[in-house]
């Protein structure tokens, strides 16, 4: 054996990743998340039935990296895009992959019921508290006190009332099988984040309900700080707010998929039981 | 010829859109159009088809683009200030070129305005159902036939162009029961093919994008361009018009929908007073019937718009005579339906003053 075939090939483009460059800034960790959702389209298999749609955002040229087939669709519309996907192609898998903008602000409403649905689809959440793509304005992810470009004396939460967790609003519904708050900041994190994605297209895969991950994310750029101190920022301030974790599993929960959990949190509910029950 | 049956606009449309091949419906409730969505309701499920309530006209819309992205034939239902909500959609639809068939049953405005029939959204079908450089397709339907054929149709117009196509009726003719003869149920196997479609691409071809984002100026002038020509295409082809004892009209009538069933009287009545009278009757708004009317034009003495709304489709009949020949107006709004009686003595009133 020579020693060129003994090489062990440990890094390379994932196949649903198209070879182009992408449009984020200098130590945007988006890059790293597009990857990660590449990466296990390819070990499942299912990027030639996948279906991916983009928010409007900076992941709003993600139909340009992906390999899949993909969807642009209006600012916060992406679950009820996913959603008509789903339905008529219950065997595609089927993303959306939103920022916060998009999915906690304007698209609030289609996330919710999409979620409370148990849309079969599964959402990747870029939360990194600002409004990149427009230059940095306020989020509803904004932290109490966090200056941006609509915030200047920093979020008044007196005014502006307080921002949305995500993962943990959307956990009390019952049409959700899986949501984890994961981050990027380091390699470990990486890992970590890799895995949950995977779990959640599984989950989708599996048919057991809505499954959705909160990538806990910076920007640089609008933060105004080198992608390092951005991570630091983020330990320091974001992770306190939101909590990395597991926020609802319901295979862990001892059920099947999200119906079952549904159905056992609604047992005293006597019309809530399935049609025939005794 | 299939057997008629009894039946309320608004069912007989969705009916004949099941019959297209329409498996998928996304909606909202709103009055007067309700019928639409229970129906499809209760029947999408008994073949194989997806209802879904929407939280909202704005995601019904967007499931709507969802669908016809991943090559549905699919359809979405809605009154005036639904359509309003949908519009952000009915725009994306047409910048990424999707089919997809809108029915809007018209009821007065503006703001939450009334729900008695009404015809005050024209400008909103064929000028501004949303932002940016596009046109849809409009049918107009005038009776309960049409509301089927028209649906049955809408969805082959929609696939063959590529273009959103609203069927633009009103509470009259939602509401209101008239025998109608069905169409076939469409062999589903038999549906265009969509190549387009983001339907997951099995390693098969290079992925598909749904999309109407365009950062290079000059690329989406190119676009827009290309879509104006195949615009110029369905207005080569597919103007559609009733004519009405037309041919040796002083006074030729331009009506659709619900007011040209009272213009059509009104004629009636100013034949036997021995007034020449005629009505032109556009069944597609969106390309407007340019030939017919251009040609009554030259025929008449005069024309008259008839409409529920404060005028508006009476532009374009202007646009259309450039000065050749007078063109009035009448019309009631607010959701007010005008009499025979009242076209009948405008028809009388332009007369003389043709004869002066």
């Amino acid at each position: 054996m020579s020693e060129a075939t003994a090489e062990k090939l440990v890094y390379e483009r994932p196949h649903a990743l198209l070879p182009v460059v992408t449009n984020y800034c200098p130590g945007c960790p988006h890059g790293i998340v597009i990857r990660l959702v590449a990466e296990v389209l390819d070990e499942l298999g299912v990027e030639g039935e996948a279906v991916g749609v983009a928010p409007v955002g900076c992941a709003v040229m993600a139909y340009d990296f992906f390999g899949c087939d993909m969807i642009e669709a209006a600012h916060g519309r992406a679950p009820a895009v996913a959603t008509g996907v789903k339905r008529v192609h219950p065997g595609n898998v089927v993303f959306a992959y939103q920022g916060d903008g998009d999915l906690a602000s304007i698209g609030m409403a289609e996330t919710v019921h999409a979620a409370t649905r148990g849309e079969n689809i599964t959402v990747i959440f870029i939360n990194n508290a600002i409004y990149g793509m427009t230059g940095g304005q306020m989020a509803p992810t904004s932290l109490p006190n966090q200056v941006t470009q609509t915030s200047p004396y920093g979020r008044d939460v007196d005014t502006a009332g307080y921002p949305v967790r995500v993962a943990e609003l959307l956990s009390s519904l019952d049409g959700v099988a899986y949501i984890e708050r994961v981050t990027v900041d380091k390699p470990a994190s990486v890992r970590k984040a890799k895995k949950a994605i995977r779990k959640a297209f599984e989950t989708q895969i599996a048919g057991r309900g809505y499954s959705m991950v909160e990538v806990v994310s910076t920007c640089p750029t609008n933060w105004g700080m080198t992608p390092q101190d951005s991570f630091e920022w983020m330990r320091e301030n974001m992770l306190p707010y939101y909590p990395l974790g597991v926020k609802k599993d319901v295979v862990a929960d001892g059920f099947e998929n999200a119906a079952e959990a549904a159905l056992a949190r609604a047992a005293g509910c006597p019309i809530a039981q399935p049609k025939g029950a005794e | 010829m299939a057997e008629k049956v009894l039946m309320k606009g608004n069912e007989a449309l969705a009916e004949a859109a099941l019959r297209a091949g329409c498996r998928f419906f996304f909606g909202y409730p709103i009055t007067p159009q309700t019928e639409v969505a229970a129906y499809m309701s209760k029947r999408l499920p008994q073949v194989g088809g997806t209802y879904l309530q929407a939280e909202s006209e704005v995601a019904a819309i967007n499931m709507v683009y969802g669908a016809s992205a991943a090559g549905a034939r699919v359809m979405t239902s809605s009154s005036s200030p639904g359509i309003s909500l949908k519009s952000e959609g009915i725009s994306y639809m047409a910048g990424a070129d999707l089919p997809g068939v809108i029915i809007n049953i018209q009821r007065g405005g503006p703001g939450l305005g009334g729900i008695q029939p009404s015809q005050s959204d024209y400008w909103q079908a064929t000028r501004a159902t949303g932002h940016g450089d596009f046109q849809i397709f409009v049918f107009a339907p005038s009776t309960v036939q049409e509301m089927a054929d028209c649906a049955y149709e809408a969805f082959d117009i929609a696939d063959r162009y590529r273009i959103p196509v609203m069927i633009l009726g009103d509470g009259l003719l939602g509401q209101m029961m008239e025998p109608v003869a069905l169409p076939e149920q469409r062999d589903l196997s038999s549906l265009p093919e969509k190549p387009w479609a983001t339907s997951g691409h099995r390693g098969e071809r290079a992925h598909n994008v749904a999309n109407s984002l365009y950062l290079t100026a000059e690329e989406l002038e190119r676009l827009n361009i290309e879509r104006y020509e195949r615009y110029q295409a369905i207005k080569d082809a597919e103007q559609r018009c009733e004519e009405y004892l037309v041919d040796d009209a002083d006074i030729v009538i331009v009506a659709f929908g619900a007011s040209a069933r009272v213009a059509r009287s009104a004629v009636n009545a100013a034949r036997e007073q021995g007034i020449r009278a005629g009505l032109l009757r556009p069944v597609t708004l969106w390309p407007f019937p340019e030939s017919a009317v251009s040609a009554a034009a030259d025929s008449a003495k005069a024309l008259l718009a008839v409409e529920m709304n404060m005028g508006q489709m009476v532009d374009d009949v202007r646009l259309v005579a450039n000065g050749r020949v007078p063109v009035e107006f009448f019309g009631r709004t607010g959701g007010v339906i005008p009499t025979p009686a009242e076209v009948l003595a405008k028809i009388v009133e332009i007369n003389e003053r043709s004869g002066e």
